[in-house]
């Protein structure tokens, strides 16, 4: 039954999602949603919704309390007088916590940023998961009961048991008669994806710089994971050789030493070939770095790998630079001279966290 | 719907205890609701039909979420109504729903018999389906989201209403506006024959004319401060006629839950002394016992130091019982010096239980604490006061005088713990502006908050509004013309 508190409540969520929608560019650019990402939602916290009084300052009215304690006895710290925190005698209102789908997350991305939908290639390998109903059990949701079975096995029991009467059958269903229906999931083929994240983890790529390529690869994540139902993400680090990492270390190490690009799209591509074959995979390479390598003929090397054994195994290939003191940023300026009319290839400059938004568009905005 | 049967013969068998208690109450009528409808119900403030609005939305969210982890369920839910209306959990065990019960009736014989409740409209449900039904008709008019606005709007300044007004019967004579000489026109000195020339007649008449309006507008309105907002602005704001009724709307609302606010730790005390009464007296089957211990100490729990209406309530009541019955008031008492005569002190009057049913009949929070928190309680409860230490940036507790955690408390219950605000002035700087002035008690009002509610009283009033306050020690109007907000100082006598 549908409760008519249930019009109120979907008002109130399209009220949120309005509010979540206008301070996106905000999200993006600050990162506080990352770390309150579960499977499938994500909480964001929103400033108070509620409608403003004429109330006192809470921090000045103080208050009334039982219990033990001395004058000077801490009870609590204050909440920020924005939030609409209330120690004291009368119950606190929280910071409104809400939750909402990554899809839908995902989707005001899309909307805000005006991302064009991905064409995904290849269909085979992996796999969605469908429900048919194909036998039969004792128990179950009412709702599957299996009426004609069910009076089948109550007219047996009376019959076997000597109460059935030909004039009146019945029915006079016991639970052990009941039989429901059941299901079984089978497995379907849907498109998916890889992801190859990699970080130039140098010494010159400090934490600020981090910071930018963990937010930007969580929008990254959040964007490709809502047209692609497994999506698969694979970890490269590289100073001067390159090593495959879990996320957290992908984030948080910091090495010292040279940089040897090649290193790393030569990782890439062997996880590539052995683990995603283009014909089924949707892959997509992400490289982050402050644009210093180590030399000019191993720039010469990283185009050549891209050109000829990357490129034509993936969907995209995005290279983000990461603005920082230390780098001349010259790697930039030669792939933009190699690649000026690649459609695979998008390359971009991320000065600072404002300007995640902006390279967002630059990587997901050829719909690839 | 009819109650199960076992149900049903628990309530009557509690309705008897109550009765025999000398309860007096309308009839109830218990529902029993899955935690959903419960929740929804709670979600509409008690009542199932309520006009759209996403608030209840949103604490039907919170409701739900908070069911669902398990961290709080409504066991009871009573609703100020002839029949009286009171919804029980299904999921409840059997001893709940007996405590429930019992609890409902002393909360609908509070309602009943309480003096501040006197005039709530008793067939309130039928009012509230009403309002929905104009609301609604004027959504279909204006459009859903129009009107939405509006409501938001009006509910900002919800709480601007004098709830002792409903009992104040004032017959002003009119006033005579002859008191004050009316200026003037100012003639020119010259000679009887050169009068007319010098002070031509049809001047001096335009002048007279002149002066007539100027006093008839500088007249100012209301006359005298009026704490109800909200009715001021329903009677002279130049609003539509659907803004105008869902303006009342919005107030009659507001008029109808005031004394629940008045009266929270009274109602609650009152109820959890009779169902533990009820309970502990009659009720109860020794199987039952340690499951309704359980239930009640969580009712009356302290968390964190902070009140509990209902265990405030409750033991106040107890000890206004306990010291009628032993005679621990009056002159005599009170000048007693000796401490050990003191604690001895019983005069066998037995008058405790008159007592309270006279405090639940004429007291509301504030007069029930001034008159029967005693400096003995204070002190038995632990009760302090505490206060925001900017140094620390903490709550620490600052004292435990009884004089000063009365007076704290007091100032927490007067007017539901909300500013005065009152309106000062619908002509204010002879513009047609509003003025609203905060009665300043020593705490300064939430500026964020305060400016956002402006903001809305002057979409109702629709000319430039003014709020006369006190910010940081200094007294000053805010100023919101439709477009900015201005904010000037000004001498002592706004103030």
């Amino acid at each position: 039954m549908i409760l008519r508190i249930e019009q109120d409540h979907h008002r109130f969520k399209q009220i949120i999602r309005g509010k979540i929608k206008q301070d996106l560019r905000k999200y993006i650019s600050r990162g506080e949603l990352i770390g309150r990402r579960g499977k499938d939602l994500i909480s964001i916290p929103l400033p108070q919704i509620s409608i403003p009084h004429f109330v006192h300052g809470t921090r000045q009215a103080g208050g009334v309390g039982q219990g033990d304690g001395e004058p000077g006895t801490v009870l609590g710290a204050a909440e920020p007088e924005d939030g609409s925190g209330q120690a004291g005698d009368a119950p606190g209102r929280h910071i409104l916590e809400v939750e909402i789908s990554l899809d839908e997350l995902a989707e005001m991305l899309g909307e805000e940023l005006e991302l064009p939908r991905i064409q995904p290639r290849g269909k085979k390998n992996i796999v969605s998961e469908k429900a048919r109903y194909h036998g039969i059990t004792h128990s179950g949701p009412e709702g599957l009961r299996h009426f004609r079975r069910t009076y089948k096995e109550m007219l047996k029991r009376s019959i076997a048991n000597g109460t059935y009467r030909r004039s009146s059958p019945g029915p006079f269903i016991i639970n052990e008669d009941k039989r429901y229906r059941t299901w079984r999931t089978t497995i379907l083929p849907e498109t998916t994806a890889a992801v190859i994240y990699m970080m130039d983890v140098s010494g010159s790529m400090g934490e600020e710089q981090k910071e930018i390529v963990r937010i930007e690869s969580f929008w990254i994540d959040t964007w490709l994971r809502h047209h692609y139902r497994g999506l698969e993400i694979r970890y490269v680090i590289h100073d001067a050789e390159a090593r495959e990492v879990d996320q957290e270390t992908f984030y948080h190490t910091r090495e010292s030493g040279g940089t040897v690009i090649s290193s790393a799209y030569r990782l890439a591509l062997e996880i590539t070939r052995t683990d995603y074959p283009a014909g089924e995979w949707n892959v997509y390479c992400f490289h982050f770095s402050d644009g210093d390598n180590w030399s000019q003929g191993d720039t010469q090397e990283c185009v050549r790998l891209l050109r000829e054994d990357l490129l034509p195994g993936a969907n995209l290939f995005c290279y983000g630079q990461v603005e920082s003191p230390y780098g001349t940023g010259q790697f930039l300026v030669d792939l933009k001279e190699a690649f000026a009319d690649e459609e695979r290839v998008a390359l971009s400059k991320i000065e600072n966290k404002e300007a995640i938004q902006q390279s967002i568009q630059e990587f997901m905005g050829r719909g690839r | 719907m009819s109650l199960p049967p076992l149900l049903a013969a628990l309530q009557e068998e509690i309705e008897a205890h109550a009765r025999a208690y000398g309860l007096d109450f309308f009839r109830v009528i218990f529902e029993v609701l899955d935690y959903r409808k419960l929740n929804q119900v709670a979600a509409y403030g008690g009542f199932p039909t309520r006009y759209p609005h996403w608030r209840w939305g949103m604490d039907y969210e919170q409701l739900q979420k908070g069911y669902t982890f398990g961290l709080q369920r409504i066991y009871e839910l009573v609703i100020n109504n002839d029949p009286c209306y009171a919804y029980l959990l299904e999921c409840n065990a059997d001893v709940d729903q007996k405590i429930v019960m019992a609890h409902v009736y002393a909360h609908c014989d509070f309602f009943k018999n309480n003096v501040w409740f006197s005039r709530t409209n008793r067939k309130m449900i039928d009012e509230m389906a009403n309002h929905a039904t104009r609301v609604r008709r004027y959504m279909d008019r204006h459009g859903a989201d129009t009107v939405e606005n509006f409501i938001d709007t009006c509910l900002s300044l919800e709480n601007l209403t004098d709830p002792h007004s409903l009992f104040i019967v004032r017959e002003r004579p009119a006033r005579s506006r002859e008191e004050e000489p009316r200026p003037a026109v100012r003639r020119l000195k010259s000679k009887e024959y050169m009068r007319d020339y010098i002070n031509p007649p049809d001047y001096i008449a335009r002048e007279e004319k002149r002066l007539r309006e100027d006093a008839e507008k500088r007249k100012t309105f209301p006359e005298e401060p009026s704490r109800d907002v909200l009715k001021f602005l329903i009677e002279h704001s130049p609003l539509e006629n659907w803004q105008r009724d869902i303006l009342s709307i919005i107030r009659e609302e507001a008029y109808y839950f005031a004394p629940q606010a008045q009266t929270k730790i009274m109602n609650e005390g009152w109820a959890t002394y009779w169902h533990s009464k009820i309970m502990t007296e009659k009720c109860l089957t020794d199987a039952e016992v340690v499951d309704y211990a359980d239930h009640h100490s969580g009712t009356v729990a302290v968390h964190r130091g902070r009140l509990n209406p209902y265990k405030l309530g409750v033991e106040l009541f107890r000890d206004i019982e306990d010291r009628w019955n032993r005679g621990r008031f009056g002159k005599e008492y009170d000048e007693c010096e000796n401490l050990a005569e003191r604690t001895a002190w019983d005069r066998k009057l037995g008058l405790g239980r008159e007592k309270i049913f006279e405090a639940r009949r004429f007291c509301n929070d504030v007069t029930f604490i001034d008159n029967y928190l005693t400096e003995e309680f204070c002190r038995r409860h632990k009760m302090f006061v505490y206060d925001f230490n900017p140094k620390t940036g903490l709550y620490q507790i600052t004292s435990r005088s009884f004089r000063e955690v009365k007076q704290k408390l007091l100032f927490h219950l007067t007017n539901r713990g909300l500013p005065f605000v009152e309106v000062a002035d619908g002509n204010h700087r002879n513009k047609g502006e509003l003025l609203l002035r905060h009665r300043y008690e020593g705490v300064p009002l939430r500026q964020d908050y305060a400016r956002d509610t402006l903001r809305n009283a002057q979409k109702i009033w629709q000319r430039p509004v003014n709020l006369a306050t006190v910010v940081e020690d200094k007294p000053r109007i805010i100023s919101f013309t439709g477009e900015s907000f201005e904010e000037i100082e000004v001498g002592d006598q706004v103030a």
